[in-house]
């Protein structure tokens, strides 16, 4: 089985509430040197099939589903699973 | 005219969206669910109600693309139909890539309920031709995701084609580029707004502003019969 992390962050256009507000609490907790924290996701994917095709279908899946492209931006790394 | 509130699974105000259609306008109004939406073409206009469409899980209206009612619901706006989505029914037609843009958490990363006095942009739309140019409105907001962006290009469309028909007239709270609170699309007979006039069609729940986005509605049917 073939694993695909997929890391998806706010494009650096976009203004992250979340960041400033994170941004705020570090600081104010005595992290200083914290000029700026940005939040994305992590999306796990444990994936069967052919190795060929999984990059193209991983895009794919991002495209129609998985990303917004207008505040998102992603990539991915192809692993394996490790067997239990 | 017939319309359909057309329902995903966690739109919770449904029953809002019938009943202003009932009684503002008092036209034949159908539920219809997310499975059984293979016929939405014997409609008119198509509503999308608000509420939290999937939990909101990955992004608000995102997996709404999962159901077939959302391929259906495209190929009733390329009909050149009505299609109406207030709150959560506006992140689906976003994400459904039938309207531009994103959404983000509220600036104040808070849920907000509020009413907001909210400007008409644009009064020649299917759905805005009973206000006037530049009226201002008290309408209902609830959400948590009304924070709309939009970058510099689809902003730069948005506004040579008229296409930004509300914006919010004093604060814009929750963060919204341009203070956008409503939308259509390029052919103009697709709407997303986050106020929700079906909130605000009587005086026993705090006002009436919202009627005439119904009435409008109706009135521009009756033009193109004229037409």
């Amino acid at each position: 089985m073939t694993k695909v992390t997929i890391y998806v962050t706010l494009r650096e256009s976009v203004v992250d509430p979340q960041g400033i507000a994170t941004t705020e609490a570090l600081q104010k907790m005595g992290y200083e040197e914290v000029k700026n924290a940005r939040i994305g996701k992590l999306i796990e994917l444990e994936l069967e099939g052919s190795q060929d095709t999984i990059e193209a279908r991983v895009n794919e899946m991002c495209n129609n589903l998985l990303i917004n492209k207008v505040i998102e931006d992603y990539r991915f790394e192809i692993g394996e699973v490790a067997s239990k | 005219m017939k319309f359909a509130v057309l329902v995903f699974p966690g739109l919770t105000c449904d029953l809002d969206m019938y009943h202003a259609i009932e009684e503002t306008v008092k036209q034949d109004v159908e539920y219809v669910w997310h499975t059984e939406a293979d016929q939405l073409d014997q409609f008119d206009v198509v509503l999308l109600p608000t509420g939290t469409s999937y939990g909101n899980y990955l992004r608000p209206g995102a997996l709404a693309k999962s159901s077939p009612a959302c391929k259906q619901l495209q190929a009733f706006a390329e009909s050149g139909k009505l299609v109406l989505g207030v709150g959560n029914g506006f992140h689906i037609l976003v994400e459904a890539g039938l309207l531009p843009g994103g959404f983000l958490r509220n600036k104040s990363l808070k849920f907000r309920s509020a009413r907001e006095a909210v400007r008409v942009e644009n009064n020649n739309t299917a759905f805005t031709k009973d206000y006037t140019q530049g009226q201002i409105l008290t309408l209902p907001v609830a959400n948590e995701f009304g924070n709309y962006y939009a970058d510099e290009q689809t902003v730069k469309e948005l506004k040579d084609n008229n296409q930004i028909v509300f914006t919010y007239a004093n604060d814009n709270t929750d963060g919204s580029t341009e203070a956008i609170a409503g939308i259509t699309n390029q052919q103009g007979n697709v709407l997303g707004m986050m106020p929700l006039p079906e909130r605000a069609v009587e005086e026993i729940i705090g006002g009436t502003d919202g009627t005439a986005l119904f009435q409008s509605i109706m009135n521009n049917r009756g033009e193109q019969h004229v037409n």
